[in-house]
C-alpha cells in the first residue's frame, strides 16, 4: 500500500480504509467477469442455446447433403459436397398425393391468406380494444369478459359449427372463409392486447381530444393509433406467426387447392411414393419456417425502436 | 332570469359512479368573466365537478348552462370550454404547432386562420420559439403553457383548469401563477380553476368555492372566505400556518375558557346570549402578545415553543391547556415558560357553535 497511485482501481477499491487512502475509490467500479454466478448463469444459458441449435443445425447440414451422403448415417456431419438440389427441389418439383410443384404452391396460398388475415384481425381487434378502453357503453364489461371467455374455449369443440356456419354463408372452402376463421379466432387474445395498451395511455389525452373536437374515428387514427407502433408490431408478430404457422384450420376449412403451406408441407413429408428424401423434407420445413424467421428478424428490430421512441414521449 | 348573465351556472348537479355519490346536488354561478377557484381536500369531486361542466362525464342529475345555454346534453366541443389538465396531456407525436391546430382543424377552420390563431396564441404565452418542437422537447412550464395554448387558439369563452400547476416546481408556479393572472386581466374570459393550492385560491380568484365531500361549503370572495369562514371546516382549511381553536363556552357577552374570560365586544356578528359549547378561532396573525401579566384583557398563556419562520416566528402557546398560535416579529423571541397575555384583535375572530359547526 505505500504507492496507492500504482495499484489497479480494483485493488485499491478492496483494500480502501476510509481515511487512510486520501484518494478513495474513483472511476468506473471495477467488474469481476468470471465469479461463480456468472459462470453458472452462462452455463445454463449455453446449454439452453445448444438445445434449440442443435436440431437446426442437424436439418441445415442434411439439407445441403446428397441422398448417398445421408446414407451414411452420421447426421451431425458437415456435408462434403454442399448441393443446394434439394431445395430447389423442395420448392418447385416436390410431389404431394396430388400434384408435383412443390411448395411453391402452398406458399402463395398462404400469402394470399396471411395478408388479409392479419390486416383484417389487427383492424378489428385494435379498434374493439380502443372502444372498450376508451369508449366504455352500456354492457362494454360483460361484452369484454364473454369475448376474453372465447380464448379459453378449445378450438375443437369450434371446429364443426364453423363449417356449417361457412357452409351456409358459402364461403366455405374459400380463402376468405378460412380468412374469416383466423379473424375470429385472433379477436379474444387481441382485443385484449390492445385494450390493455390503450387503457395505459393517460386518461387526459382522450379526454384533451375530446374537448378538442376530435369524434370516434378522428381520436382512433389521429390520437391513439400513432401512439401505439409497439403494440401493433407485437400484433403483427404474433397474427403472422400464429396464421402462418396454423395447420388444422387451413386443412379443415380449404380444399386442396387453396391448402397453406404447412399443409402443403405435410403432404410432401408424408407422401409414400417411392424413397424417403431426407434433405428435401429438410430443405421443405426449413422454407416453411422462414416466413415467421423473417418477421422476427425485421419487426424486432423495429420493435425495439418502437419501444424506444415511447419512452421518451414524456 | 340569471342564465342570461351567468356564464357557467351548475344547477342542482348529483353525479354518482355506480352506488358512490360523488357530487351531491350542487350548486354554482359563475358571472361573466369570473375567475372562480374550486378548493378543496383531495377526492371531495373537484376534478369531478371541472369533468361535468366539461361534458367528459355522463351526469345523474341537474343541469348546465354556459352563457345562457342549456348544455347538460352538449358534446364537450360545443359547450364553448378549453380544458387544461394537470398533466398537460399534449399529444406527443404532434409538433407544438400540431397540438395547436387539432382543435381548430376539427372545426374544419380555413388553413390561414389557423396559422393566425396560431401565431397570436404563441405570441401572448411566448411560446413562438418552440412551436416546431415535439412536446418531448419541451420543459415543464413550456408544456403547460402549450397546454393553455391549445385551450386560447379556440377563442372559447370558458376556460377549465385541472390544477395546471400542480406539477411544476415551486419557483415555476408562482411565476405561471402571475402570468395566468395577467392572462385572465387580458381576456377577460371566465376561468374556472381547480386547485388544492390555498396560496393559489387567494391569489387568483375573484371568488372561492370551498368543498367538502361533493358539496359546497363556502362560495365567496377570498378576502371573506379568509376573514369569516362559514364553518370550522372552512375555518381549517383556509390559512397557512392554521387558525388556532379555543374550546369554550359563551356566557353574558364573554367567552369563557377554563377559568379564564374573554370580551367578545367588538365582534363581527351576533353574539348569543348563552352557547355552549363553543369555538373561538384566531388566525395567528390577529393576536397580539403582551409580555408580563399587567394590563387590562386577553387570556393568561405560557410560552410553549418558538418556530422562526424568516419574517416572523410562530409562537406556540399554552392556554389552559389548550394550544394556540400567534405570529410575532422574529427579534422578539420569547423563552419556553414565558408568561403572557393574548388580546385578540375581535373583529378578526371567528366564533364557532361546536355542534352545528357553523359559525355564528
Ligand atoms: N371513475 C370513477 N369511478 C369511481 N369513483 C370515482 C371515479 N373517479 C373519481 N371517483 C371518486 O370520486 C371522488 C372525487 O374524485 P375527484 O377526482 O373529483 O377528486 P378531486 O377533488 O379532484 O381530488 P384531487 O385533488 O386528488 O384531484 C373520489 O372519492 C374518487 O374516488
Ligand atoms: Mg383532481
Amino acid at each position: 500500500m505505500a504507492n496507492p497511485a500504482t495499484l489497479s482501481a480494483a485493488v485499491a477499491a478492496a483494500d480502501a480504509i476510509p481515511g487512510a487512502d486520501p484518494g478513495g475509490p474513483r472511476g468506473a467500479r471495477p467488474r469481476r467477469a468470471l465469479s461463480r454466478g456468472n459462470v453458472f448463469l452462462y452455463g445454463t444459458l449455453l446449454v439452453a442455446a445448444l438445445y434449440y441449435a442443435l436440431p437446426l443445425y442437424v436439418m441445415i447440414v442434411t439439407s445441403l447433403k446428397g441422398m448417398p451422403e445421408i446414407r451414411l448415417g452420421n447426421i451431425f456431419a458437415p456435408p462434403v459436397e454442399v448441393t443446394f438440389q434439394p431445395w430447389v427441389k423442395a420448392w418447385g418439383e416436390a410431389c404431394t398425393g396430388l400434384n408435383c410443384d412443390g411448395l411453391s404452391r402452398g406458399f402463395w396460398n398462404s400469402v394470399r391468406i396471411l395478408v388479409p388475415s392479419v390486416i383484417l384481425s389487427i383492424a378489428v381487434a385494435s379498434v374493439n380494444g380502443y372502444a372498450l378502453a376508451n369508449w366504455r357503453f352500456r354492457g362494454s364489461e360483460t361484452f369484454f369478459v364473454i369475448l376474453i371467455f372465447g380464448a379459453f374455449i378449445p378450438y375443437q369443440v369450434m371446429l364443426y359449427p364453423l363449417v356449417i356456419i361457412l357452409r351456409e354463408l358459402g364461403i366455405y372452402g374459400t380463402l376468405w372463409g378460412l380468412i374469416l376463421v383466423h379473424t375470429i379466432f385472433g379477436m379474444p387474445i387481441l382485443t385484449l392486447l390492445f385494450r390493455n395498451y390503450f387503457t395505459s395511455i393517460p386518461e387526459e389525452l382522450f379526454k384533451a381530444a375530446r374537448v378538442d373536437g376530435a369524434g370516434f374515428w378522428a381520436i382512433y387514427f389521429k390520437i391513439m393509433m400513432p401512439m401505439s407502433l409497439p403494440i401493433f408490431v407485437v400484433a403483427t408478430i404474433i397474427q403472422v406467426t400464429g396464421i402462418w404457422n396454423d395447420f388444422l384450420f387451413g386443412v379443415v376449412y380449404t380444399r386442396p387447392e387453396n391448402y397453406p403451406m404447412t399443409v402443403q408441407l405435410n403432404n410432401i413429408v408424408n407422401s409414400v411414393q417411392g424413397v424417403k428424401e431426407y434433405n428435401v423434407n429438410m430443405a421443405a420445413t426449413l422454407l416453411t419456417g422462414l416466413v415467421p424467421l423473417a418477421i422476427y428478424f425485421v419487426s424486432g428490430k423495429l420493435f425495439v425502436r418502437g419501444i424506444a421512441a415511447g419512452a421518451v414521449k414524456g | 332570469m340569471t342564465q342570461d348573465t351567468a356564464s357557467v351556472s351548475v344547477r342542482d348537479l348529483h353525479l354518482a359512479f355506480g352506488a358512490v355519490e360523488v357530487l351531491k346536488g350542487l350548486n354554482v354561478e359563475t358571472a361573466p368573466g369570473e375567475f372562480l377557484v374550486l378548493l378543496g381536500p383531495s377526492g371531495c369531486g373537484k376534478s369531478t365537478l371541472l369533468n361535468c361542466i366539461a361534458g367528459l362525464l355522463e351526469i345523474t342529475d341537474g343541469q348546465i348552462w354556459i352563457k345562457g345555454k342549456n348544455v347538460t346534453w352538449e358534446e364537450p366541443k360545443d359547450r364553448g370550454i378549453g380544458m387544461v389538465f394537470q398533466s398537460y396531456a399534449l399529444y406527443p407525436q404532434m409538433s407544438v404547432r400540431g397540438n395547436l391546430a387539432f382543435g381548430l382543424k376539427n372545426q374544419r377552420m380555413p388553413k390561414a386562420q389557423i396559422e393566425e390563431r396560431i401565431a397570436r396564441a404563441a405570441r401572448i404565452l411566448q411560446i413562438e420559439d418552440y412551436l416546431d418542437r415535439k412536446p418531448a422537447a419541451l420543459s415543464g412550464g413550456q408544456r403547460q403553457r402549450v397546454a393553455i395554448g391549445r385551450a386560447l387558439v379556440r377563442d372559447v369563452d370558458v376556460f377549465l383548469f385541472d390544477e395546471p400547476l400542480s406539477n411544476l416546481d415551486a419557483k415555476l408556479r408562482a411565476e405561471l401563477r402571475v402570468e395566468l393572472k395577467r392572462l385572465h386581466a387580458q381576456l377577460e374570459n371566465t376561468m374556472i380553476y381547480v386547485t388544492h393550492d390555498q396560496i393559489e385560491a387567494l391569489t387568483l380568484a375573484d371568488r372561492i368555492a370551498v368543498m367538502r365531500g361533493g358539496v359546497i361549503q363556502q362560495l365567496d370572495t377570498p378576502l371573506t372566505i379568509y376573514n369569516r369562514p362559514a364553518n370550522l371546516f372552512v375555518a381549517g382549511f383556509i390559512g397557512s400556518p392554521a387558525m388556532s381553536m379555543l374550546s369554550g363556552r359563551v356566557e353574558g357577552g364573554r367567552f369563557h375558557v377554563g377559568t379564564q374570560s374573554l370580551d367578545l365586544g367588538g365582534y363581527d356578528g351576533e353574539v348569543p346570549a348563552r352557547l355552549d359549547p363553543a369555538i373561538l378561532g384566531l388566525r395567528p396573525e390577529h393576536v397580539e402578545i403582551v409580555e408580563g401579566q399587567g394590563g387590562p384583557g386577553g387570556l393568561l398563556a405560557t410560552v410553549d415553543i418558538d418556530e422562526p419562520m424568516g419574517a416572523d416566528s410562530l409562537l406556540w402557546l399554552d392556554v389552559e391547556g389548550q394550544k394556540m398560535s400567534a405570529r410575532i416579529p422574529v427579534e422578539r423571541s420569547l423563552r419556553r415558560g414565558t408568561e403572557v397575555r393574548v388580546v385578540p384583535v375581535m373583529d378578526k375572530a371567528s366564533l364557532f357553535d361546536a355542534e352545528s359547526e357553523q359559525r355564528i
